[in-house]
């Protein structure tokens, strides 16, 4: 339990005023009593648990041909490879996994970013990370003939971190630091450059298209359990490196001189910050290409659950976007039967509204 | 002592008034006229490279044979079914394009306010393949379908920034074009194999698939919209001094403002419907024309520098790689890229974002 741990002259600065440039917090600040906020983080913690449990299952019973869940239970607890049923739920298993795998790195990825940006709209697709990585993997295909997931790794991590480093470093320069506009509008032409390089790469290579269709609309499906254990190990350095870092956001929200003042550095913190982030990004996009948005709507939704303190939105993080992609991952098996609509599609169909909404709500002066 | 001697001294210069005030007021006029005749000359060297110059090289005599209506084995299918069409839908398409980017980036004075950035060009995009995957729609359904978009996001996204001025606009058209990016991916990926490479092709931006019917379409829609741009940069020049000057000077703001917006909107959808969505030639085209024009927007300008754009872009991209022709809008997107980050990287006003 975080809250309670607060030094007194926190406890008495948490409730910022207008100066943080987070508008959803701002709703929520002005509550006082701690203990409150303790049970009330506590009851959406059980809260998101239990959906992200309703998600798994439903990602293990819904599909093409769907899978009552006594049966799903009995296929966990004693498999037979002889049983259709049983077999069915294997290759969701594996599925399912994967969305757990990306979901939880795309969301604690987006959390922490907005909190080393303090930017509302920071995002892992927005901010071009995605793109870069993908394009990375693109060009190890075609140059390196690169093959699975496990060597696409190391060229997702090169391209998310140079993205990550120009886009952020072209919108920090220029006297209003990283403005969210500016950090949008570089995201995006970062990625619309980088999305026609590989165009290029892919046009004059039809072979590869075909493969890269699919995976570049950010599918969950036909993901194998070596591709899934090959990005774990980054996955949980990543996260770890992330979950750590709950405090120094909080102080980072206050503006650098403030988290100065209360002994922290921000620049090596951002700079371990990217580290996670980079690798969090990369394992996802290597997995499943780009999947935008969830990294955006996540810390969002939970902001206006729980509040601002990054020592909840992060963990948190990893219950409510597995379990956002998974159920996007569910509605695209059934919503066009017998087709699919990709996790990644559902989630920018989604989340790109969610954007525009937190667009209007901040207020213009933050913009 | 004659008029001419006086004018080149400055210093004197204000008493003397007349002739002097007369000749430096003529003096951005006479500059605009300067670069739209070297623009134009090299437009027109620009087209007549992509049309002679390539895998398959024409002379010239041959070509003036072409066009007095010889019959030239080999060289008359490719110059007359091919390159002819693709070079003038290039041209056409640049201009127009040129002209939507420099109205929307001068009404809403904000130069990364140009209709591939804010979605609109990703409403005609999404709105012509939903019509070809969807409808089956072919020619001019596709170019009604991609103005219909291309309406409906541009009415979608005033509305929902209303009140948020340029950044908020531009913002939520970020995201409106993030959404219809999806939307597109999501029409491909539902569409047969075939449907999807013409998709793909279509949706990096491509004069690949030019006829002469696409060009005669985008020809007679721009012969009614283009004359339609003179009064609108009157409008424009009343709008650039911001809406409370214009107004004060008697313009009719609200109206002013649908008018070049539905002007606008229309000019950015005809040509994505008849060669998709050319990454970033709207957008470079205003910011260009206004830095040849000393600062001054001009649409003429404008629509020269976007058909110089494409036709560059298209000779780069046809002739870079032997045996391979890339789209044009694959040469525009990766160039257009670092011109937007270096425009964000150069402009230090605060809060206006670009």
């Amino acid at each position: 339990m975080g809250a309670p741990a607060l030094t007194p002259p926190l406890g008495i600065a948490t409730p910022v005023p207008s100066a943080v440039p987070l508008p959803p917090a701002a709703g929520v600040l002005g509550r006082p009593g701690r203990g409150f906020f303790a049970v009330r983080q506590l009851a959406w913690l059980l809260a998101l648990a239990a959906a992200l449990a309703a998600a798994v299952l439903m990602s293990l019973a819904f599909g093409a041909r769907t899978v009552p869940l006594p049966i799903v239970f009995d296929a966990l607890a004693h498999f037979e490879p002889a049983n259709g049923d049983h077999a069915v739920v294997a290759s969701r298993l594996v599925r399912t996994v994967a969305g757990l795998v990306v979901g939880a790195s795309l969301g604690l990825a987006g959390t922490s970013m907005q909190g080393v940006a303090r930017n509302p709209l920071a995002d892992p697709g927005i901010l071009g990370v995605n793109a870069g990585a993908s394009l990375a993997v693109v060009a190890g295909i075609f140059f390196f003939g690169a093959a699975g997931v496990s060597s696409y790794l190391w060229f997702a991590f090169a391209g998310s971190a140079v993205a990550a480093v120009v886009v952020y470093g072209v919108a920090s320069l220029g006297r209003s630091g990283a403005t969210p506009v500016k950090l949008a509008l570089a995201g995006a032409a970062a990625a619309a450059g980088m999305g026609s390089l590989m165009s290029a790469m892919l046009v004059t290579s039809q072979d590869s298209l075909e493969l890269f269709r699919t995976w570049q609309v950010g599918a969950l499906a036909g993901k194998s359990w070596d591709a899934v254990g090959a990005v774990l190990p980054f996955v949980t350095i990543g996260a770890v490196i992330l979950l750590a870092t709950g405090r120094l956001l909080n102080t980072l929200a206050l503006g650098d001189d403030m988290a100065r003042g209360l002994g922290h550095r921000p620049g090596p913190g951002r700079a371990v910050s990217a580290v996670g982030i980079v690798l969090l990004c990369g394992s996802a996009t290597a997995l499943a290409g780009p999947i935008g948005f969830i990294g955006l709507v996540v810390p969002h939704l939970l902001r206006g659950l729980v509040g601002p303190d990054y020592r909840w939105l992060l963990p948190l993080s990893l219950l409510a976007a597995p379990a956002i992609l998974l159920t996007a991952d569910v509605a695209g098996r059934v919503v066009l039967l017998p087709g699919e609509v990709p996790a990644g599609i559902l989630a920018a169909l989604i989340g790109a509204p969610v954007f525009i909404a937190v667009v209007r709500r901040g207020r213009r002066a933050e913009l | 002592m004659s008029v001419l001697d006086k004018a080149q001294l400055p210093a004197g210069a204000a008493v003397l008034g007349g002739a002097w005030v007369r000749e430096r007021r003529k003096a951005p006029r006479r500059r605009r006229a300067w670069v739209a005749g070297i623009l134009g000359a090299a437009v027109a060297g620009l087209f007549f490279a992509n049309v002679l110059l390539g895998s398959y090289t024409v002379t010239v005599p041959d070509f003036l044979r072409l066009m007095g209506g010889a019959e030239i084995p080999g060289a008359s299918f490719i110059v007359m079914e091919n390159k002819l069409p693709q070079a003038l839908l290039g041209l056409l398409a640049g201009a127009s394009f040129g002209v939507a980017g420099a109205i929307f980036q001068a009404m809403l004075r904000n130069p990364l306010a140009s209709p591939d950035i804010i979605g609109i060009s990703y409403g005609a995009s999404a709105a012509a393949v939903a019509a070809i995957v969807v409808f089956g729609a072919r020619g001019a359904g596709v170019s009604l379908a991609a103005m219909g978009g291309a309406l409906v996001v541009a009415v979608l996204i005033t509305w929902l920034a209303r009140g948020r001025g340029g950044t908020g606009l531009i913002l939520v058209g970020i995201g409106a074009a993030a959404f219809l990016q999806a939307a597109v991916t999501f029409l491909l990926s539902r569409a047969d194999t075939g449907n999807a490479r013409d998709v793909m092709v279509w949706l990096s931006g491509s004069l690949a698939p030019a006829n002469w019917q696409r060009v005669a379409f985008l020809a007679a829609a721009l012969l009614v919209l283009l004359p339609l741009a003179g009064p609108g940069a009157r409008q424009l020049r009343g709008l650039a001094l911001g809406a409370d000057t214009a107004a004060g000077l008697g313009f009719n703001v609200p109206r002013a403002r649908l008018l070049l917006t539905l002007l606008g909107v229309l000019l950015a959808a005809l040509p994505t419907a008849a060669a998709g969505p050319i990454a970033f030639v709207a957008f470079l085209s205003g910011p260009i024309a206004r830095r040849l024009n000393n600062g001054a927007p001009s649409l003429a300008v404008a629509a020269l520098v976007g058909a110089g754009i494409v036709l560059a872009g298209n000779l780069a991209a046809v002739n870079a790689i032997p045996r391979v022709s890339l789209p044009v809008g694959v040469v525009t997107g990766a160039l257009g890229a670092p011109f937007l980050l270096w425009l964000l990287i150069s402009s230090n006003r605060s809060n206006q974002g670009g």
